[in-house]
């Protein structure tokens, strides 16, 4: 299997997409299931990334990734025709698709790209879908074209007003919750943060909400137990049991501490990196 | 001439004269496996045992008795041919000796490394009867490991014209690797689907390597594709393929499933969600499979940087943690165990490398709740003490907390090694599948499921395994297969 990149495209600053041959995944998948990359087989860290489209005749899965750490860093710089060491997947459950009637899909950031698969999905199963994307600011905003195609409504916000309404996702997402009829789902898929607030602005009025988690995760299979989180106070692993979990009975805060578990070290790694890829004049391309 | 050279020369003119008595045998010393330095070893990954010297390989083979019985074989879950290899040591004559074992075993340098000597072929052993202990008995798994050495990956066996059926097997763990083996023997085109980026099961991703070096499970891997197994990683069973798929689609005709260890065992207790707070599966994950222990050195796999650190459990596992830990730089590591050493799963080995290399034992201890900081990392751990009261179910004395005998111990870091659950996902997948309410695949004695043409062994059926047991039931199924195979 080579796993090989057939394209590759900048989305934004940080965020790419690139379509990555991998013919068993791409016959396999299904809405809101991930894979688990590895750019090298020997060293490489394994990374969990939703796996945001396929298509089964062409044999190739998107993926969408912001460059953030090291190995993100490192897939950034790779090219049409370079492979991955290792694409493993379709992981966790399949979205569980319906038609509940109208679902609202709320994406953040790098949060569209696990989305969109699972709103294609709802609407083809005929619901009527409501999309609010926020970003930092326009330059930061993805697959707002894809979202219009299968949007009944669509509404952007950024932080700072450059694109759409200035505000947070929340406030939208507030106002669609209190029409009536309400909508009878909620997803919600990006930072942690965002979803923990979504879920706080949904909760009172009682709309199930579902968030996607992306955890840190070795195996992806069940085995490791470092994906764990907490939800309804049981523990939950995110590889197996997720990534979907009803966001009203995550503990988002514990989650969230988990998350940074490696943040010193990530960053040691990607500093040596950057600093390597300078001597060697990649960054000059 | 060494004193030990002289005493092997005295002993072979004796026994070519046909002179050597059993109290001779019993005169010549249990042979010490020698070891890297256990300060040195702190700071390396490199194998702790060095293995025999072919000096010290004959001296402990003279020491077998040769029993007509032979107890050593009965004490095998594969039934090596123990006694007959020995006297093949003993006369010299190590491709024979190798030849012998490869009859019931194809992973000698891995058994004689890793296999529980001590409560299965040398617990049984007349010499060791003899002297009332355990550690006077003939070392068979040195001996084993010490022709296994001698002639890296083998000879490649005979394989049969081929059947035009199809074999897949899910896992490459011991299990695996002997299904494979054997099924391919018989002339069926086997595939092995591996989960993981690279093949050799907990092998390769659990047990670390200064005690199996990885490049002998590579060479074992290799034996496999020489003999024309295709091997496919990256391959979920139940999520890529369903076994379904396989079947129906993908024209196999028997499916083997050694997926090995599932969800492990967290204790249940507060804080154990805090940074910190590793499983053992994790955590050796990854030091071995990731080479964390390489990191800024070429490797990107980020592990705790640990300063104290608590393992909590007393099986093979926690001794293969803590030690792993010692070498990722801890400066103090604790091995918390509720019962007494008496009772410890580990291996006398294991524990006795432990202690050598300065792991505090806390026995008849517990963690009751681990506390952490404002960051949620782990600044500690409080624990209870226990004692022994009567037996429970598993016959060894049920531990039972004192009441307010709380204490701290300051420790960053938490690796639970309490074992495993069954892997979830082939009972997620495959709703053909009968499993028991622990959810582990229910089997007969040929290792066949509810599901025809599928067999299963190892951890997702006992539950809790050892390399030799799985290893066991992967031939088990091969025959089985075989003789399902031939039949239609």
């Amino acid at each position: 299997m080579s796993y090989k990149i057939v394209s590759k495209q900048q989305l934004s600053e940080n965020v790419f997409t690139i379509e990555v041959e991998a013919p068993l995944i791409a016959r396999a998948r299904k809405a809101g299931q991930f894979v688990i990359v590895g750019v090298s087989n020997e060293y490489g860290e394994r990374i969990p990334l939703t796996i945001a489209g396929a298509e089964p005749v062409k044999g190739t899965i998107r993926l969408i990734f912001q460059r953030v750490g090291k190995t993100t860093t490192q897939m950034a710089d790779m090219n049409v025709g370079d492979s991955f060491g290792h694409v493993a997947g379709p992981l966790g459950k399949p979205t569980h698709v319906q038609k509940f009637g109208t679902v609202v899909c709320v994406g953040g950031g790098i949060g569209n790209a696990p989305l969109l698969p699972i709103a294609q999905a709802m609407k083809q199963a005929g619901n009527t879908i409501l999309s609010i994307l926020g970003s930092r600011n326009k330059e930061l905003l993805i697959l707002e074209e894809e979202f219009k195609i299968i949007s009944d409504e669509l509404i952007i916000v950024t932080d700072d007003g450059s694109y759409g309404r200035k505000a947070m996702v929340t406030e939208p997402l507030k106002e669609l919750c209190r029409r009536n009829p309400k909508p009878d789902l909620v997803v919600a898929i990006g930072p942690t943060i965002m979803m923990k607030f979504c879920c706080e602005t949904t909760r009172p009025m009682q709309i199930p909400t579902v968030v996607s988690l992306n955890t840190i995760m070795v195996d992806g299979t069940g085995m490791c137990g470092g994906c764990r989180v907490e939800v309804g106070g049981k523990t939950k692993f995110v590889c197996v049991d997720g990534p979907e979990f009803d966001g009203h009975q995550v503990d988002f805060d514990q989650m969230m501490k988990r998350m940074t578990a490696y943040r010193k070290l990530e960053q040691q790694a990607l500093d040596a990196y950057q600093e390597h890829r300078c001597k060697i004049g990649l960054d000059q391309r | 001439m060494s004193l030990d050279e002289a005493r092997l020369h005295e002993l072979l003119q004796k026994q070519q004269a046909g002179q050597v008595k059993a109290k001779d045998r019993y005169e010549i010393p249990s042979q010490p496996m020698p070891a890297q330095d256990a300060v040195v070893r702190r700071s390396n990954i490199n194998e702790v045992a060095l293995g025999y010297t072919e000096t010290q390989a004959r001296l402990e083979a003279m020491r077998c008795l040769q029993c007509k019985n032979a107890p050593c074989v009965e004490g095998c879950p594969v039934r090596i041919r123990i006694r007959d290899f020995v006297a093949a040591i003993a006369d010299g004559k190590y491709d024979e000796a190798l030849a012998i074992i490869r009859e019931n075993s194809l992973l000698p340098a891995v058994c004689g490394r890793v296999c529980p000597q001590e409560v299965q072929c040398q617990e049984t052993c007349t010499v060791g009867r003899k002297f009332k202990d355990v550690d006077k008995s003939v070392s068979i798994g040195r001996l084993e490991r010490f022709v296994a050495d001698r002639h890296k990956g083998g000879l490649l066996p005979k394989i049969a014209p081929p059947t035009g059926k199809k074999v897949a097997i899910i896992g490459s763990g011991p299990g695996g690797i002997v299904c494979a083996a054997d099924t391919r023997r018989a002339g069926h085109d086997v595939t092995v689907f591996e989960a993981f980026h690279k093949p050799g099961g907990v092998m390769v991703y659990g047990i670390p390597e200064f005690r199996l070096p990885k490049a002998i499970v590579q060479e074992e891997i290799d034996v496999l594709k020489k003999m024309g197994v295709k091997i496919v990683c990256n391959f979920i069973v139940g999520r890529t393929r369903t076994i379904g798929d396989l079947m129906k689609e993908d024209g196999f005709d028997a499916v083997y499933v050694g997926v090995g260890a599932g969800l492990p065992r967290f204790m249940g207790i507060e804080g154990e969600q805090l940074v910190g707070v590793y499983s053992a599966n994790e955590y050796l994950t990854r030091s071995n499979l990731m080479r964390a222990y390489a990191f800024g050195k070429g490797s990107d796999t980020p592990i705790a940087q640990s300063k104290r650190v608590a393992v909590v459990g007393g099986g093979n596992v926690a001794m293969d943690a803590a030690r792993t830990a010692v070498r990722l730089g801890a400066e103090k590591v604790y091995l918390v165990y509720r019962r007494s050493e008496k009772e410890m799963p580990a291996r006398v080995e294991e524990v006795h490398h432990a202690k050598e290399e300065g792991i505090e034992f806390h026995i008849l201890q517990n963690p009751k709740r681990i506390l952490g900081n404002e960051m949620g990392h782990v600044v500690g751990i409080e624990c209870l003490r226990y004692e022994l009261g009567e037996p429970d179910d598993s016959g060894r004395r049920r531990p039972v907390p004192i009441d307010g005998s709380e204490f701290m111990l300051d420790v960053d870091t938490v690796i639970v090694a309490i074992g495993n659950g069954a892997n979830p996902l082939i009972q997620q997948t495959t709703p053909e599948l009968e499993f028991n309410k622990w959810g582990n695949v229910i089997v007969d004695e040929k290792c066949a499921t509810s599901m025809k043409g599928v067999y299963a062994g190892g951890d997702i059926v006992l539950g809790a395994a050892t390399v030799i047991l799985a290893m066991g039931q992967g031939r088990i199924a091969a025959a089985a297969i075989n003789e399902y195979l031939a039949k239609g």
